[in-house]
């Protein structure tokens, strides 16, 4: 796991002008299908591609030959939609740290590579098909409690809240999730703290979000257990593998918030 | 049968009092009937989520329909540098005022007044509503709010937060309409694409989507319907816009009878990075907060290919300081892309390709520190390093212009209700507020303005002043629009041609740009009427979409919008050729001045041109709205 930073000025030299890949991708037709990987060539791939730019590639080429294209979900391709999400050689968004799969570039392979491509798994992303899953359990988490509720037109002047220059930065840290489900996909248990305590410390590092505070800590993880989301174990994959880099100290903050919240909501 | 008479509905009284004076004489919808009112909104971006979650806030029966897996998916997500807001809290002369006279300036006269002071008006409401969401907006260190410059304005009153301020205020508006979906009060359609307008007795009705997952389709029946789909951009293939954007819901209002306003007004972006190659799938913006600091320039020397720490100050030509010095790196985006254009074309251009002009930090590093830009501009210069694989604090950033904005869109009156009663559109969906050329920081600030603001009113005067008979989906209107809609689809999958929809979509593309792009001509436009027919033709009998149409399939998804792109590529080479003038984004080279700049004629095109669809084998035909100049005197757009 090279920094993306580390290994420009070599791998601009290094690199062949044109590449030849042999990809592994996972096809399912269907949420009930069985599915298995299908082993496809592509080649004439350049450095400076986008893995998505090879991935439409791959479907030219396949959609000429009569095969049914790839399916992957995929929008903005500027690493800020958060829907291009896929695992490519075993890692959510593949090799680099702090990149969606779109912002991957090709000039991390080697010719001659095999890229192993699959969804991501877990019981809460039913898989759609091919790559594409569903991650609406992320929208009922934030139903739940993700939001302040003031109505329009019910605000007062922006400037009549002061916000520390410290706590507004910590706030936008943790508001930066794309909500993309890369932790839910590298984490042993297909948790989804690191998500949803994002969204948690976000709200309770502002004053905005105190009146709500004890509640949406509550409803949040309820709903994240009802979905069917694992335990968290404290590994640390899910912050590894987060393309927005949002860190366990968010958890810890939530875990903290939680806490807090069983104990003034306790009946005697 | 729909309405063709182009009223603006413009209220009366001094242009300050307007909005005022029509919330005051607006009919009004009690809350007990509220809930008995049913409205469909089209998308999930800025203007839509807030519209859902304020119209739901209020007590209507809301339906909000995204083709996304996620409404905070839509690509207001991705704008980056900032929303425009005449708070005047950095004390720099800033007035609700001077915020609309810019903007009427920047979109070089050609948008209505009334309407450009109200989004004025607003601008200051949508900061603290935001605010009160938890957005959380940069701020200095005693905790008040932060402001920097947009391009056109010589006042800071940009909210931002870091480079992410798009994806900051979507996810407010997310959050804001996730509540109502928690409670019930607002139904969320996700993976569903609007396919057709239902049009019952003269008004819209209703939707037919696609779900995107089964292939079925569906029908939705309502009392109004707001389109929030945004724009237009992907017809020239490369654009800033994302994968997904298309026109298809615009386009098919305009097929029922909306009109389309002035589809030829599109902004080029000066700050993008440059294309790299044939794979190219889509262009990506280098926001324009950057000329804040960024310093823009070329080699004064013709085919000077040395690298650029070696071209000494002398040598390197800071043209946009030289040309417009009262605003300088911060000209407007319409006036930048044109410079940089000439120069290029002079031979000028950096880069493998000369397609590219430099925009230079080392200045401001040297005078306010790594940290500083760092902390300014972090997220962005790393997204420069993973696509360009060169580290912009060391090198300057090589860019381009690319398409990235419509301000074009479909007609509405101040109500921003189409000529189809209860049909309304918003965001840049509509072509209302920006005129000719949109200013930096602005197409945020109207997307909420429309959502949080200004259609909770506008739509309680057309629901409380209509009469309504019931109309469900049993209503053949529907059975036909359904029927239509199922055989398009069909027909798609049905063609089994040779050719991709990629494959047609970059054909588009590079007749869209090479005829009806930055520079535009009369002979030009009239080459572009002749091969976009010859394209449509070959779509519809060589296009080649496998799988099947009841099945979640990309490929036919991409199709239906490819088609609809063609067709409106068509009429923006039409409104371009018909605009025999130039103005802000739209410049017909036959018209400027003697050093380059856009030459309108104020004689003949101080209007609105609005199109309508008159059959599958006609021509569409227009109508003029004239705008009228109640406060403005429009002059020369100077930024010298």
């Amino acid at each position: 796991m090279s920094a993306n930073h580390s290994h420009s000025a070599t791998s601009t030299q290094k690199a062949p002008a044109s590449m030849t890949l042999t990809l592994k991708v996972w096809r399912q037709s269907g949420p009930h299908s069985e599915g298995r990987f299908e082993e496809y060539k592509v080649d004439g791939i350049v450095p400076d591609m986008s893995f998505l730019e090879m991935m439409d590639v791959l479907n030219q080429k396949l959609i000429k030959a009569g095969i049914e294209q790839v399916s992957f979900d995929h929008d903005c391709r500027e690493g800020i939609c958060g829907t291009c999400l896929m695992v490519i050689n075993g890692s959510a968004h593949g090799p680099d740290r702090g990149v969606t799969t779109c912002q991957l570039h090709m000039r991390r392979f080697q010719d001659g590579d095999t890229i192993v491509i699959e969804p991501a798994r877990a019981k809460a992303f039913p898989i759609i098909k091919d790559l594409s899953i569903n991650r609406s359990a992320f929208d009922r988490i934030t139903a739940s409690g993700g939001f302040i509720s003031v109505s329009t037109g019910n605000a007062p002047d922006a400037n009549s809240i002061l916000i520390s220059k410290t706590a507004a930065d910590l706030a936008m840290d943790a508001a930066a999730c794309i909500g993309c489900g890369a932790c839910v996909a590298s984490c042993k248990n297909a948790s989804a703290m690191l998500f949803t305590s994002a969204k948690v410390s976000h709200f309770a590092l502002l004053p905005q979000g105190q009146p709500e505070r004890t509640d949406r800590v509550l409803g949040m993880v309820k709903q994240m257990d009802i979905e069917g989301f694992g335990n968290c174990t404290n590994t640390g994959a899910c912050e590894a593998a987060c393309p927005k880099e949002i860190t366990l100290e968010n958890i810890a903050r939530m875990n903290r918030e939680y806490l807090r919240a069983m104990l003034v909501t306790r009946k005697s | 049968m729909t309405n063709r008479v182009l009223d603006a509905k413009i209220p009366k009284g001094p242009l300050a009092d307007k909005w005022t004076n029509y919330k005051f004489d607006s009919k009004l919808v009690n809350p007990a009937n509220k809930r008995k009112y049913s409205v469909i909104v089209v998308g999930t971006g800025l203007a839509g989520a807030s519209a859902a979650a304020t119209l739901a806030e209020l007590g209507y029966k809301v339906t909000a329909i995204t083709m996304h897996d996620s409404p905070r998916r839509a690509h207001s997500i991705a704008a980056q540098g900032g929303i425009n807001g005449a708070k005047n809290y950095q004390n720099d002369g800033d007035s609700v005022h001077r915020l609309f006279y810019d903007t009427i300036k920047g979109g070089d006269y050609r948008a209505r007044e009334a309407n450009v002071h109200r989004l004025a008006e607003v601008s200051v409401n949508i900061i603290d509503q935001c605010v009160a969401q938890g957005v959380p907006f940069a701020r200095d260190y005693g905790g008040l709010l932060d402001n920097r410059s947009f391009g056109g304005a010589q006042v800071s009153r940009t909210f931002y937060a870091r480079g992410q301020t798009g994806q900051q205020l979507l996810i407010g508006a997310y959050h804001a309409l996730m509540r109502m979906v928690g409670e019930k009060r607002v139904e969320l359609l996700a993976r569903r694409e609007m396919l057709d307008l239902v049009v019952v007795d003269g008004k819209a009705r209703g939707v037919i989507v696609r779900n995107l997952v089964t292939g079925e389709t569906e029908r939705y029946a309502a009392d109004a319907v707001l389109i929030c789909t945004g724009g237009y951009s992907n017809v020239y293939y490369l654009s800033t816009s994302a994968r997904m954007s298309n026109a298809t819901a615009a386009w098919r209002c305009y097929k029922r009878g909306a009109a389309y306003g002035n589809p030829c007004y599109v902004q080029i972006h000066p700050t993008c990075i440059p294309v790299s190659g044939d794979h190219q799938s889509k262009l990506t913006l280098m926001s324009e907060s950057l000329r804040n600091d960024g310093r823009v320039w070329v080699p004064k020397a013709v085919g000077d290919k040395r690298p650029p720490s070696e071209i000494p100050d002398e040598e390197r030509d800071y043209y946009l300081e030289r040309i417009y010095p009262s605003f300088g790196n911060l000209a407007p985006r319409d006036v930048s892309s044109r410079a940089a254009k000439r120069l290029c074309d002079e031979g000028r251009g950096v880069g493998r390709s000369g397609l590219a002009v430099y925009l230079d930090f080392r200045d401001a590093i040297k005078r306010d520190g790594m940290d500083v830009i760092k902390e300014k501009y972090g997220n962005l210069f790393d997204m420069y390093h993973h696509i360009t694989d060169e580290n912009p604090y060391d090198l300057p950033m090589r860019i381009y212009p690319a398409v990235h904005y419509t301000m074009g869109g479909l007609w509405v009156d101040y109500n921003l209700m189409s000529n189809v009663p209860g049909l309304f559109v918003l965001g840049e969906a509509n072509f209302s507020d920006h005129g000719a050329n949109r200013l930096g920081a602005s197409a945020l600030m109207q997307g909420l303005a429309d959502g949080y603001f200004v259609v909770p009113a506008t739509l309680a005067n057309y629901l409380g002043g209509t009469k309504f008979d019931k109309v469900d989906t049993q209503n053949p209107a529907f059975a036909d629009a359904e029927r239509d809609t199922k055989a398009r689809v069909e027909k798609l999958i049905n063609i089994k041609g040779t050719r991709t929809v990629d494959d047609f979509h970059k054909a588009l593309g590079k007749i869209m740009w090479e005829y009806v792009g930055m520079g535009r001509t009369e002979a030009g436009l009239k080459k572009a009427l002749v091969e976009l027919p010859k394209l449509r033709q070959e779509f519809w009998s060589d296009l080649r979409v496998l799988g099947d149409s009841k099945d979640y399939n990309l490929e036919l998804e991409k199709a239906g919008r490819v088609a609809d792109f063609i067709e409106l590529g068509e009429l923006m080479a039409r409104d371009a050729l018909d605009r025999d003038e130039s103005c802000g984004g739209h410049f017909r080279e036959e018209h400027q001045t003697a050093d380059g700049e856009a030459l309108r004629n104020d004689e003949k095109f101080t209007n609105v041109s609005a199109w309508f669809y008159e059959g599958a084998d006609k021509d569409p035909t227009v109508q003029r709205e004239e705008l009228v100049w109640e406060y403005v005197k429009p002059s020369v757009r100077s930024y010298k």
